[in-house]
């Protein structure tokens, strides 16, 4: 009787990558031992050593536990199914095991109150300028406040701001920060406004669309407050010109929206001594903090490598709430006016989580990781680095996409012959907006579940939004024995060289 | 993937995750708590990922402050919600109420290589310290991956613009 046997996705190393191993036997018993027969280091992880099935490997044959039935001695027929399932089960160590092991570590208590605070703000000047009398008028409601006062309102105009990033978060912190009276507010950024970014980056208007983002948003914000002094960037950070950047500023503020910039600004803040007001959105989500390696952890005590490239979806592919960015962007426009001067408690050390749907605010408490590369007392790091290749950016590919992708222009001539299913692993509420004609959506998450609908004889060409999503789905498919190929570009791509009827999103 | 793959070396659980797993396991305190973990490998092979965090009910009976217990069964609706989401359970996780978070001998009897072990030490109510552990291929021994937090946040591609 030839019965099938699943083999659990943990030991498929065993089996050589096989899922299912197909043997003849009459009883459970019998296709087990042909199962370890064949693949003996599977052996161990299924039977103890006194040869019995281990207690905690429990064999389903179809739907049912053979433990409520005949146990090993439970028939199988042809083209029954058999699951090898564990229970999991385990626990503290017995105080026995203790004995010897001398404890767990002593754990060490950061030191809780930083050398920072209202004697001694980011940018102690023995010499604060003076308010006029239409900055008196203006900042009023700042100067009745004894936290801030004509102190807090005088080292508010000397200090000089650094924003990194003048979009989503940029536009909450520019228009909050200006409009407080920081001194000098400095705007790096590259790119220009595009319609995409309206929803969100409440800093442009309509007609700004196709300007340099740093030009808008300086004339924006001079509009704002005409006491301030703004600087605009117009370039892309780089290892090559952050430090000299960073040098006529007292603090930084992180309004980026890739890894690679992140982790530069935070390694070019600890080597230059200033204070990086983190923040970072993603869908629904969003995460603040304070990162000063002269005072308490880095982003790189929290994050010491980046996730591989494509494993983080941008918010292009994954969406952000527009309104996400105007709250996190607000928290740090608060930290940083806090810094500077020198109130309240930073958000030094924890990590503030946000979750705009369920609305809840967590916080993690951050130490300072004692062999941090940059901000420790011996650091292995000492200058800035390829932030690209740090990132798994550089020159190599994740994976080897050799006969796994192909060009818009491919498909047009592939659908003209007509022999290719066209495959779409979006969301419906993606498919809602735009969809290349005849294509078939199944979105990737019940993608697993619905391969049924599929027939292995097809081509299929599958495409999401930008690519990363239907290779993914092309991985599972080419897994699943069928024939897939990537749409490179996705369905972007399409709209911009194939078919401009295809609204751009 | 032809060749074994070799033993993953470290587990990404986001800080929400992380979050979540030790908020079971300070509020089951005196008893073990345990949960499932589901994820995927990571492209580059060199550890899993962690996407979804399923805190189940532990269903020993006894002993309920040094031991915990999954039911196949529940194992088995752990592995459908997995498969329905494109996933695999990567893992499981428990507590060890006022004990390190290193597995025990029971541990080590209990486990299947392949798969990550979530330890969470929790003393006097609080989760102090959380590790995460792979059986040897010989079961000889657990040994330490690293556990990692990842940016559940923006963007990983250039073309991205929050």
């Amino acid at each position: 009787m030839s019965v099938h046997i699943l083999i659990p996705t943990p030991l498929r190393r065993f089996t050589a990558d096989e899922r299912e191993v197909v043997v003849e036997a009459g009883t459970v018993d019998e296709a087990l031992a042909e199962l370890v027969e064949r693949h003996p280091k599977l052996k161990p992880h299924l039977f103890g050593d006194d040869g019995q099935v281990r207690s905690f490997v429990n064999v389903f044959v179809n739907d049912d536990n053979i433990r409520h039935g005949d146990g090993g001695g439970t028939p199988v027929g042809e083209g029954d199914t058999v699951s090898i399932i564990p229970s999991i089960a385990g626990g503290a160590v017995a105080d026995a095991e203790t004995e010897g092991e001398g404890g767990t570590e002593a754990e060490t208590e950061p030191d809780a109150t930083p050398a920072w605070g209202e004697d001694n703000p980011v940018a102690p000047l023995a010499h604060l300028p003076e308010l006029e009398a239409g900055e008196l008028r203006r900042y009023s409601r700042h100067l009745i406040m004894p936290e801030v006062g004509t102190r807090g309102q005088r080292r508010l105009k000397a200090s000089k701001v650094l924003m990194v990033g003048t979009g989503g978060l940029g536009s909450p912190l520019g228009l909050y920060l200006a409009a407080a009276g920081v001194g000098k507010l400095g705007l790096v950024d590259f790119d220009v406004v595009d319609e995409s970014n309206l929803h969100r980056q409440v800093l442009f208007s309509d007609a700004d669309v196709g300007r340099p983002k740093t030009e808008a948003a300086a004339e924006r914000l001079h509009g704002i407050n005409p006491h301030i002094e703004l600087v605009p960037h117009d370039t892309r950070l780089d290892s090559g010109n952050a430090l000299d950047l960073f040098a006529d500023y007292d603090l930084v503020v992180d309004g980026t929206d890739n890894f690679p910039t992140r982790y530069l600004v935070n390694d070019a803040c600890v080597l230059s001594g200033k204070p990086n007001v983190y923040g970072s959105i993603f869908r629904f989500e969003g995460q603040v903090s304070v990162f000063w390696g002269e005072q308490g952890p880095c982003y790189r005590c929290l994050f010491p490598e980046p996730p591989p490239p494509g494993l983080v979806p941008s918010c292009a592919e994954g969406g952000v709430l527009g309104v996400l960015p105007g709250i996190i962007g607000e928290l740090q426009a608060n930290e940083v006016i806090k810094l500077l001067i020198g109130a309240g408690e930073p958000l030094l050390g924890r990590l503030l989580l946000f979750d705009a749907l369920r609305m809840r605010f967590r916080e993690l408490k951050l130490q300072k990781d004692p062999n941090c590369p940059v901000c420790s007392e011996n650091p292995t790091q000492t200058e800035l680095i390829d932030y690209q290749e740090f990132c798994g950016m550089g020159e190599e590919p994740i994976l080897d996409l050799e006969g796994w992708e192909i060009e818009v222009e491919e498909l047009e001539r592939l659908r003209a012959d007509g022999d290719v299913t066209l495959l779409d692993v979006r969301s419906p509420e993606e498919y809602q907006i735009a969809r290349i004609e005849d294509s078939r959506l199944i979105p990737l998450h019940e993608l697993a579940d619905r391969l049924g609908e599929l027939d292995t004889a097809e081509r299929l060409v599958v495409y999401c939004h930008h690519g990363p999503r239907s290779l993914r789905a092309t991985q599972l498919l080419r897994e699943m024995g069928y024939e897939a190929v990537n749409l490179a570009g996705g369905i972007n791509a399409w709209s911009e060289r194939i078919d401009p009827a295809v609204p751009r999103y | 993937m032809s060749d074994p793959q070799p033993t993953a070396r470290r587990l990404v659980l986001m800080p929400r995750h992380r979050l979540a797993v030790e908020t079971h396991a300070a509020a089951t305190y005196p008893e073990e708590c345990c949960g499932v973990l589901i994820g995927r490998a990571l492209t580059d092979g060199s550890g899993t990922l962690v996407e979804r965090v399923l805190p189940v009910d532990n269903e020993r009976q006894d002993s309920r402050n040094n031991r915990y217990m999954i039911h196949p069964e529940t194992v088995l609706a752990a592995e459908k919600e997995a498969r329905r989401l494109g996933l695999d359970v990567v893992g499981y996780y428990h507590s060890h109420p006022d004990h390190p978070a290193r597995p025990s001998e029971f541990d080590r009897e209990h486990a299947w290589p392949g798969l990550s072990y979530v330890i969470v030490s929790v003393m006097d109510g609080t989760a102090e310290d959380t590790r995460s552990w792979r059986l040897e291929d010989d079961r000889s021994s657990f040994g330490e991956e690293e556990l990692t937090p990842m940016i559940p946040v923006t963007a990983a591609d250039r073309r991205a613009d929050p």
